[in-house]
């Protein structure tokens, strides 16, 4: 998979955001050695395509969960009082912030703004939004994939 | 799409798309954009095409799922046109009875119509209403109106017109000259004369030139780029077009944030069209004019919106900002004169171009010309996009526009210009809104979020809030950004948990100072303004805080209590059961109570009750 992303690409270092974009939406996340094969391919020292990967946001080096639940706390779903649903999340799921849940389900991370303001609090599971969030809503949205609360390691 | 391979060519496939849709001509509009997705439009549109099938209308009505209309508070919104019968909040059940009445009789449907929160009427024609009513639609317009998907659709709206136009009768210097005379300015934050960027990258010596669309649009809380983009791509592809053209540049970027998938599918498609039907690649409508655009996808980091740091993430490298001596115009992208403009600045040129400067400064004031379009959401009743004239009261648009607060609460504050911005009190609503006047508030335009507050709403919390943001981003590369923000996070941490002194507040006073002073870009040049603006304006909120451990707008946890009003109780059992750690108690029908101790202050007891009887302070 690694190769087919980088054939796609050539060995000019402009390319690099974009292949660690792919190779975080292809495979999920940026594993060590993907990133050790990048450098190789882009003839640069691994400690710089690290440096780029812990910059962005987007970028994950652990593997996610199979789903994952984005709360927005953007400024218009912070005035909705929308860190009261990021608490109820990981509560229920019982991990942290950008954690989680042991069976590997689901993965809860904090955002700053989805661009759905309008209908906030905010919250996108695999990419749906659902807006006009509350407290119950957010934990029976959760109900549907609980299975296991304890905190990854 | 054949290639359309003169201006004469252009104009005459407009004139047969247009002729193609005669006036008159049943349209039902589905608002497709993200918030009338979250909702469920998809399936109305769905059902709508079903219906007009089975009721064989397909011939007579015309279906059309159009970007965002703005007013995503009310989706999904359904329009009949040419009536402009405004449907809001339509589910898949009443799709039935809009097709067989309305769409086959002409009929309104009573009770699907909207109700002003205001007033309490109903109301029938998308025009009348207030949310509509009181704006001034150039660049939003054709959003509810047009398909994304559809080039046909740009074209027969004149699309491109203004293309041809600057292509044929102006030279480049006199597009630019036509810009400057407008008196654009960058909707992007710094509020930049665009003509005059232009003029400067036109002279840079340097080959090749850059034209840059920043659509990274980080700040929290505004949405029109990603709706422009997302609703009518075409216009921003034009609006670069003729930005290329006169500035002599071959190459485009448009510069998205990951966060919109749609944005770049819908202009991945429109830029697509717009090559097939020779609108971009080389020798356009036949001229020897040549330009492309290729989409880079964002990595998620606020500071990527500044304009040095965005060029550095471009070319592949981490997205820190650089000092701005030397100019990107002369200096940008792969150290090559580069323009970069916003999205909301790229889609107000095609207007400029075809109607002329003076029209287009018809509109404003003094310092600051043509509309804004502003994201008006928080606690609002009426939120979504509006695009109003330079120089509008905050007034009209909160109380007006927006319809007022919800729940008969009362108006604290309006925060605009992002975490760069500020928040501006009760006693400036009457102020005009524009670049120099809220600047001189001690806020700021910036990308045009208008972030609504009520009571509700702690000012020490909203300061908070933007300065932990801020620190979260700030890439580290200067001092008094990286270590000036985290001072100000742990002041502001320890008041809102009722341990600050009163000294914090001059501490954060010379911190802000230092930091205006002294950082490498804006973002830390304009970190401090969210505290120095609540500190001006709401002082006494913080004072609340220090001196008597109270949280005024209820929402620091720290300071406040959930409990519940025995007058207003009526023991229906709702909060009991909502309640993660059982802390309510009291039998059903009898008075219920929270056990203070035991209450996380999650706030669920006071989101199911329907008496209003849970009390936060
Ligand atoms: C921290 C920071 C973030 C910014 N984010 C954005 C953004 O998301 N979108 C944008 O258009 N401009 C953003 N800007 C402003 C840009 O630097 C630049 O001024 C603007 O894109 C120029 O286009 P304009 O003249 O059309 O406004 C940001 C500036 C700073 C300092
Ligand atoms: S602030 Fe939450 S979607 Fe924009």
């Amino acid at each position: 998979m690694l190769q087919d992303i980088l054939s796609r690409y050539s060995r000019n270092r402009t390319c690099l955001v974009m292949i660690l974009q792919d190779v975080q939406t292809e495979l999920g996340y940026l594993a060590e050695e993907s990133l050790a094969e990048i450098a190789r391919h882009l003839s640069m020292p691994v400690a710089h395509v690290h440096s780029v990967a812990t910059f962005y946001n987007v970028f994950s080096l652990e593997p996610r969960g199979e789903h994952l639940v984005r709360v927005c706390l953007g400024t218009a779903c912070h005035v909705r009082q929308a860190s009261l649903i990021l608490d109820t999340a990981l509560r229920e799921l019982g991990v942290s912030d950008g954690g989680t849940t042991k069976d590997r389900k689901v993965t809860v991370q904090s955002v700053g703004c989805v661009g759905a303001c309008a209908i906030g609090p905010v919250v996108e599971v695999d990419e749906v939004h659902h807006g006009h969030m509350t407290v119950p809503k957010m934990s029976r949205l959760l109900r549907g994939f609980v299975a296991n609360k304890e905190v990854a390691t | 799409m054949t290639r359309l391979a003169s201006v004469a060519a252009l104009k005459e496939r407009q004139v047969r798309v247009a002729a193609s849709r005669p006036v008159g001509q049943q349209v039902v509009a589905v608002c497709g954009g993200t918030g009338c997705l979250a909702t469920g439009c998809k399936d109305v549109a769905k059902a709508l095409e079903k219906e007009l099938g089975s009721a064989g209308l397909k011939d007579r009505v015309t279906l059309v799922v159009t970007g965002c209309h703005g007013f995503c508070e009310q989706g999904p919104i359904v329009v009949v046109r040419p009536q402009s019968t405004f449907y809001p909040r339509v589910q898949v059940k009443d799709v039935p009875e809009i097709v067989a009445r309305t769409l086959a009789k002409g009929e309104v449907i009573e009770r699907l119509l909207y109700v002003d929160p205001v007033s309490g009427t109903k109301i029938e024609r998308e025009s009348d209403i207030p949310f509509y009513k009181g704006q001034t639609r150039i660049i939003f317009e054709s959003n509810g109106h047009l398909s994304p998907t559809s080039l046909d659709d740009y074209l027969a709206r004149g699309g491109y017109g203004a293309l041809a136009k600057a292509l044929t009768t102006h030279t480049p210097e006199q597009v630019i000259d036509e810009v400057t005379r407008a008196g654009l300015r960058g909707r992007g934050g710094g509020g930049f004369s665009t003509g005059r960027k232009w003029a400067s990258a036109r002279s840079a010596k340097g080959e090749p030139k850059y034209v840059i669309c920043n659509a990274d649009e980080g700040d929290p809380g505004a949405f029109m780029d990603r709706s422009l983009l997302e609703g009518n791509p075409h216009s921003v592809i034009e609006g670069m077009l003729i930005g290329a053209y006169a500035v002599g540049s071959r190459h485009g970027y448009v510069y998205v944030r990951h966060e919109y998938p749609l944005a770049v599918e819908n202009l991945r498609h429109a830029l697509e069209q717009a090559r097939a039907a020779g609108l971009l690649g080389e020798g356009i409508l036949g001229t020897t004019f040549g330009f492309d655009i290729v989409i880079s996808r964002g990595g998620g980091a606020f500071v990527c919106g500044e304009s040095t740091a965005l060029m550095a993430s471009l070319e592949g490298k981490v997205g820190e900002p650089r000092a701005k001596y030397v100019h990107t115009v002369e200096h940008g992208l792969f150290d090559k004169p580069t323009v970069l403009n916003n999205v909301e600045t790229w889609a107000n040129v095609p207007a400029i171009i075809a109607n002329g400067a003076a029209a287009y400064a018809s509109l404003g004031t003094d310092n600051s010309k043509g509309t804004k379009i502003f994201s008006l959401v928080g606690k609002i009743n009426n939120t979504g996009l509006v695009e109003v004239p330079m120089g509008i009261t905050l007034r009209e648009v909160v109380f007006g526009i927006g319809g007022g607060i919800p729940g008969g609460k009362k108006f604290k504050a309006v925060q605009t210009g992002g975490p760069s911005g500020g928040c501006l009190p009760e006693s400036l609503l009457d102020l005009p809104v524009d670049f120099q006047r809220l600047t001189e508030a001690g806020s700021m335009m910036g990308s045009g979020g208008m972030i609504v507050m009520d009571e509700d709403t702690c000012m020490v919390d909203v300061a908070r809030y933007f300065i932990d943001f801020l620190a979260r981003e700030s890439c580290g590369k200067c001092t008094p950004c990286r270590e000036g923000l985290l001072a100000c996070r742990d002041i502001l941490a320890r008041i809102c948990e009722g341990k600050g002194k009163d000294e914090d507040l001059s501490t954060l006073d010379e911190l802000g100072q230092w930091m205006t002073a002294a950082s490498l870009c804006a973002l830390g040049g304009s970190a401090a303004n969210p505290v120095l603006s609540t500190l001006r304006y709401f002082k006494h909120e913080y004072l609340a805080h220090i001196r008597e451990h109270r949280c005024p707008g209820g929402v620091c946890k720290e300071l406040i209590t959930y409990s519940i009003d025995t007058g207003k109780c009526n023991g229906c059992h709702a909060c009991v059961k909502a309640c993660p750690p059982d802390a309510i108690s009291g039998a059903l029908k009898a008075m219920h109570t929270i056990d203070a101790a035991a209450c996380i202050k999650c706030g669920a007891c006071l989101s199911v009750c329907k008496q209003d009887a849970v009390v936060r302070r």
